[in-house]
């Protein structure tokens, strides 16, 4: 792992049918680092993750892994340098985590070489990672949302790809899984040199989490880099439509939106 | 080492289902073993159990009875073998569906395959007034080309379950207008032969029917162990079976195919015999509480549940044959009122 592998979009065009979400859109995924996505609701976020993950097929333009064109490039060999894990995945009946983890070796079987002890290790190693080793064989719907969705995130690890997307990967969990769940792909990114691209609704766990914050509106960029540097209030009202004060983080010395509202406004010094 | 116990546990659970799966077949095939041999034995014609064994040996031993040989070998073993392997059709066409398009009720005698076969065996009797042989022609057309005419009526940039659900429950009622407009013009003689066929039955079994169907599966069931592993990753949803490598269109297309494979040779074979499709996935399942996906064991369920409904069929009633249709149909709304009842209480129908 650790390979340092690129992803890059250059001019992508994204759409359902019809309809045009993502416009023009060039963005390189820095190797090694959390890339946070953030954005309005219905902005681009998700359908930009999904069209970076080759699973929506650009109008225009393409995406680049280590250069190749990536809807070229055979699916099976992509799933072994790119896992996905999407915003609502389906867990069959009854399946147990083991099971389910299991399913994320498939890239790496084949005909010929199905299930060997080096996907066991995989499997143990993906669970101990999401702390869920000690659910091994419970079935994955008697699970609590926190619970599943590091199942979900240990099924992605067991892929064992150096690149990780990850569609909003907190929705429906309390605060403390959310900072479980970030932390945990921090040290993705520290310990094995993952690149790792999430989008989040949280701004603030964004701006704290990120080595690189992408903010979109209307389909495009509206800015990138580190947080500290480019969150400002001004990039908050154009992105959000809202009006706030940035402070700083007293935990982590990043920007911490503080939202304004119509309530509040007569309230702030000048 | 932490890491050498850790793998221990993940090993432990895949044993522990892998036991649970061979323990479920062997019962199954234990099971089926068993009413098999009843099979043999029951009839109207006494034949004692030495018999049977003598008789089921006879090519090797050349010990012959030719009466006795024509009850066992020529009539019951036959209905037997063509009842085994149609229930194994009609459960793998349904699991295959019911998984793929992630409903219990998507088997294909509730989405307008079996009513396709159904209505255009009615066409050829009614209309064309055919018997025989080219009537389960006929059915089979009706199957693939209502399977073809619901997957194109669905497609919309790929295929969606649920759209393929929709079409298919409203092609089933379309086609049973078709039935039933055809039977307004019938005469008394062909309703009561299409009424016949359309219930399904072993009765008028040929031996040609299990050599035909046992062909198909021997084509039909590489091909469905083949596109089988990309079904591991479509099982978690669209998006996450492309980004782990699956070729879900291929897979999914390929799986359809082979599963109107198997209910249109089956339906061919013994007529449209209602719901073993349809229960016998989700009972093979119910036995492996999340083991497995339970394609063999639904076979085997499938295979179980025609034979025990067939030799039901046969002697329930003192002198008269019922159609298996008929049981199966009792035994397919019992299960139905209780897959209900049992989803009513979880609070969904998947």
């Amino acid at each position: 792992m650790s390979a340092n592998h690129q992803l890059l979009a250059a001019g992508l065009d994204l759409g359902y049918g019809e309809r045009q979400i993502v416009s023009a859109l060039d963005l390189t995924l820095p190797a090694g680092q959390l890339t946070v996505i953030v954005g309005a609701n219905a902005c681009g976020k998700s359908t930009l993750l999904r069209g970076l993950a080759r699973l929506l097929t650009p109008t225009r333009g393409a995406v680049y892994l280590d250069g190749k064109p990536i809807h070229q490039m055979p699916t099976r060999e992509v799933a072994t340098i790119l896992g996905v894990l999407p915003q609502s995945p389906i867990a069959p009946d009854a399946i147990t985590v083991t099971d389910l983890v299991g399913r994320g070796r498939y890239p790496h079987q084949g005909w010929f070489r199905r299930w060997t002890p080096e996907d066991d290790a995989a499997v143990a190693q993906a669970l101990q990672s999401t702390d869920t080793l000690e659910l091994a064989d419970r079935p994955v719907d008697e699970l609590s949302g926190g619970q599943r969705q590091r199942v979900w995130i240990a099924m992605a690890l067991a892929q064992e790809t150096d690149l990780l997307l990850l569609d909003e990967p907190t929705t429906f969990l309390d605060i403390n899984h959310q900072v479980e769940v970030l932390d945990l792909l921090t040290d993705l990114v520290k310990t094995s040199g993952r690149t790792v691209v999430v989008v989040l609704h949280d701004l603030n766990l964004a701006c704290r989490y990120a080595d690189h914050i992408v903010a979109m509106k209307a389909g495009t960029i509206v800015t990138e880099g580190r947080p500290v540097e480019v969150i400002t209030e001004q990039i908050v009202k154009d992105v959000f439509g809202m009006t706030s004060r940035i402070v700083v983080d007293p935990v982590s010395d990043t920007p911490m939106i503080v939202p304004i509202g119509r309530h509040h406004v007569e309230k702030l010094p000048a | 080492m932490t890491t050498a116990l850790d793998i221990t546990r993940v090993v432990q659970t895949r044993t522990r289902s892998a036991d649970r799966r061979r323990n479920v077949t062997l019962a199954l095939l234990v099971a089926l073993l068993l009413v098999f041999a009843l099979a043999l034995y029951l009839g109207d014609y006494p034949v004692p159990v030495e018999g049977v064994i003598r008789s089921l040996l006879s090519p090797f031993t050349g010990l012959t009875d030719r009466g006795v040989d024509f009850i066992v070998l020529q009539v019951r073993l036959p209905r037997a073998i063509l009842a085994v392997l149609s229930g194994a059709s009609f459960a793998l066409a349904g699991i295959i569906f019911q998984t793929l398009l992630r409903n219990p009720l998507a088997s294909p005698d509730i989405i307008g395959i079996a009513h396709g076969a159904s209505a255009s065996a009615v066409f050829c009797i009614i209309i064309l007034g055919w018997s025989g042989t080219a009537v389960s022609f006929g059915a089979f057309g009706g199957a693939v080309i209502t399977a073809l005419a619901i997957y194109l009526l669905a497609w919309r940039n790929g295929v969606t379950a649920y759209r393929v659900v929709l079409i298919g429950i409203g092609m089933a009622a379309m086609l049973a207008a078709v039935i039933s407009y055809l039977f307004t013009r019938a005469r008394l003689t062909e309703v009561q032969q299409a009424m016949a066929w359309l219930v399904g039955s072993l009765n008028a079994s040929r031996p040609g029917d299990s050599i035909v169907l046992g062909g198909a599966l021997l084509v039909l069931i590489p091909a469905m162990i083949a596109l089988l592993r990309g079904l591991d990753a479509m099982e978690l949803g669209d998006d996450t079976a492309r980004s782990l490598g699956a070729k879900v269109e291929f897979t999914r297309l390929g799986l359809m195919l082979v599963a109107v494979g198997f209910a249109a040779f089956a339906t061919a074979a013994v007529g449209p015999v209602g719901f073993v499709a349809f229960v016998s996935g989700p009972l093979a399942r119910t036995m492996l509480n999340g083991a497995g996906r339970g394609f063999p064991q639904a076979a085997l369920v499938g295979a179980l549940v025609m034979l025990a409904s067939d030799l039901i069929a046969q002697h329930l009633l003192p002198n008269t044959q019922l159609p298996v249709g008929v049981v199966t149909g009792a035994f397919g709304a019992l299960f139905l009122l209780w897959l209900l009842m049992a989803s009513g209480r979880s609070g969904r129908v998947n």
